[in-house]
């Protein structure tokens, strides 16, 4: 896979912003009233991160390092006030919809944070792949909560109704159901996503989740360090295996060019 | 002989009480209030309503105790519905709902109430609110419209007030109010209100019962409801009669209800003696905030759950000093 495309996977799959990073939490609660409103939101948001990735990569060797923020802030800015005004000119129903969240895009953590660790560091394709998955990763969750809150709060999915009045809960719709929604979404992608249960070093699952490091007691730190030389003797003998194979190939092919040089001999 | 020679580290539980005996208390303090509830609904708004009260406290129990159930089979833990808690939470919640309603929308609170607010959070003992009243808060918020429907449409009350005496009262005066009910009524929970909030005197004489098994201690109802008294006694509005304006607070709502069997669950209060005086006092305050100043007739099911979150710091400042310590030192 090239930089470019393992990039895009990783910010849909691997580094969701919303799911995985828990970035961005202000739009995500705020603008996913309905699907709709979750799409528009999520794409032009990717539209800004693509662009001033790019950009942002471009000037990276010319931008100093004390002034990158306000640097970096002042290109979101720009590409920020240029969507704000075409979904002004073209999309009015929209701006209403979402208001003031589109200029704050500009204090949008997930592209700040993608300008900090990746724009600033990697080449134009790259940072442009970054920006396109990170994007599409942040629309499609928007759009997931977004259906989700439509059809349980509104009765309809894309403006298409069809659950009655009566049925609707409305709490969906509201400040609470976002964190509902995305608690909820967040718990199911993780179950699928962490697929094997914390264990302790004996293969017994514990009850904390495994996050040691995070924990004070005296089990568990006694526990983290049997996990931690369990692995390290894994990484140790898988490094060992790597070194002989290499070695062994290595031989093999100094053979095969003895055995050839001698061949043309 | 050495069995007789018991040496244990403390505590020493002595009781014999237990979450499922202390549970089943509670339910059988509440008997009475939904007997007259439902009685009320039948003599009041006709049979119909009658039945559909008694399906309503039915269905939601059913479906909170359900709800335990599947959640615990699911995520393979031991199952604690033998507990009586989750029917205490389903009956309450029950309690809370207007004769009027379809029985699926309490039924999807109860759900909500277990699943949400108790479960997810670690189950009994671990919830940091009441489970039954955020299950009635997220309907209250989700179904505004049969959530407060009190009153069926073809009733003849209905052509007179069409609310409860709370929201009459903050509508039309005291002195209107007062010809559309008696305070007799009040007492007796003859009125339009949630199936078991009612009837003051089944309310006491349930109250009384857990009080004599000393499930419940005095201290939170009792300056939760003076404290209200005393909020309306000052804050009635001009020119009103401030003694029934005080009284119809008292009894006209769902305070009796919220301040016996409610703000007391043993989870979400404060378990130090001040703390629980301070708890009663706060919520007497935002009850009577919400009521008065606020646009709902109503304010005990949010002054409570509001209260809930503010246990936690309750009880950091109210930690009485262990014997033999002294005060501390400034």
């Amino acid at each position: 896979m090239s930089k470019f495309t393992k990039r895009i996977s990783n910010g849909i799959i691997a580094e969701n912003p919303t799911f995985v990073l828990m970035l961005g939490m202000c739009p995500t609660l705020a603008t996913t009233t309905s699907a709709i409103n979750g799409l528009s939101m999520g794409l032009s948001t990717t539209v800004v991160l693509i662009l001033s990735n790019m950009v942002i990569s471009l000037l990276r060797n010319i931008i100093p390092d004390k002034v990158r923020i306000p640097a970096f802030i002042v290109i979101v800015a720009s590409f920020v006030t240029m969507v704000q005004l075409l979904i002004k000119g073209f999309l009015p129903a929209l701006d209403s919809a979402l208001g003031l969240y589109i200029p704050l895009i500009v204090v949008n953590c997930i592209i700040l944070g993608r300008a900090e660790s990746c724009a600033s560091k990697c080449g134009i394709f790259e940072s442009a792949g970054d920006g396109i998955g990170m994007g599409l990763g942040f629309t499609a969750a928007l759009t997931a909560i977004g259906l989700v809150r439509e059809i349980l709060g509104a009765g309809s999915a894309f403006n298409f109704k069809f659950i009655p009045e009566t049925f609707n809960i409305s709490i969906f719709v509201l400040a609470p159901g976002a964190f509902f929604v995305l608690g909820c979404l967040q718990a199911v992608l993780n179950y699928f996503r962490i697929s094997k249960p914390a264990v302790n070093a004996d293969g017994e699952p514990i009850a904390c989740g495994g996050n040691c490091a995070a924990c004070v007691g005296g089990v568990c730190a006694s526990n983290q360090k049997k996990i931690d030389d369990v692995k390290a003797e894994e990484a140790a003998k898988a490094a060992a295996e790597k070194a002989a194979k290499a070695k062994a190939a290595a031989e093999a092919k100094a053979a095969k060019a003895a055995a050839e040089a001698k061949k043309s001999e | 002989m050495n069995k007789k020679l018991n040496v244990s580290a403390s505590p020493h539980v002595r009781s014999k009480d237990s979450t499922s005996s202390i549970m089943r208390d509670v339910v059988i303090a509440m008997v009475p209030t939904t007997i007259v509830g439902i009685a009320n609904a039948f003599m009041n708004f006709g049979s119909g309503v009658g039945i559909n009260s008694i399906l309503v406290i039915l269905i939601t129990m059913a479906a909170a105790i359900g709800a335990e159930y599947v959640y615990e089979m699911i995520t393979k833990k031991p199952i604690t519905i033998c507990d009586w808690s989750a029917a205490v939470t389903g009956l309450i919640l029950a309690l809370n709902m207007p004769h009027t309603i379809a029985p699926w929308i309490p039924a999807l609170g109860a759900v909500f109430a277990i699943v949400i607010v108790k479960m997810l959070y670690g189950g009994l003992g671990q919830n940091f609110m009441n489970p039954a009243l955020a299950g009635r808060c997220f309907l209250l918020i989700s179904f505004a419209g049969p959530m407060t429907g009190f009153i069926p449409a073809d009733s003849a009350l209905a052509a007179v007030t069409g609310a409860t005496p709370l929201a009459d009262m903050k509508a039309n005066g005291v002195a209107a109010m007062l010809e559309h009910y008696s305070m007799m009524d009040m007492v007796t929970g003859m009125i339009p209100g949630t199936i078991g909030e009612t009837s003051v005197i089944a309310l006491l004489l349930g109250a009384a019962y857990l009080l004599y098994k000393k499930v419940i201690d005095w201290k939170i109802p009792v300056t939760y409801i003076a404290t209200v008294a005393l909020f309306s006694l000052i804050f009635a509005p001009a020119g009103s009669d401030r003694l029934m304006y005080m009284l119809a607070m008292v009894f006209g709502g769902g305070l009796i209800f919220g301040a016996f069997f409610m703000a007391t669950d043993y989870v979400t209060s404060p378990i130090t003696p001040k703390g629980q005086i301070v708890f009663g006092i706060c919520l007497g305050l935002l009850t009577g905030i919400f009521r008065i100043f606020g646009g709902s007739a109503e304010g005990v099911s949010y002054a409570i759950i509001f209260c809930n979150l503010l246990v936690p710091l309750i009880e950091k400042f109210t930690m009485p000093v262990p014997f033999g310590l002294g005060k501390e030192k400034k």
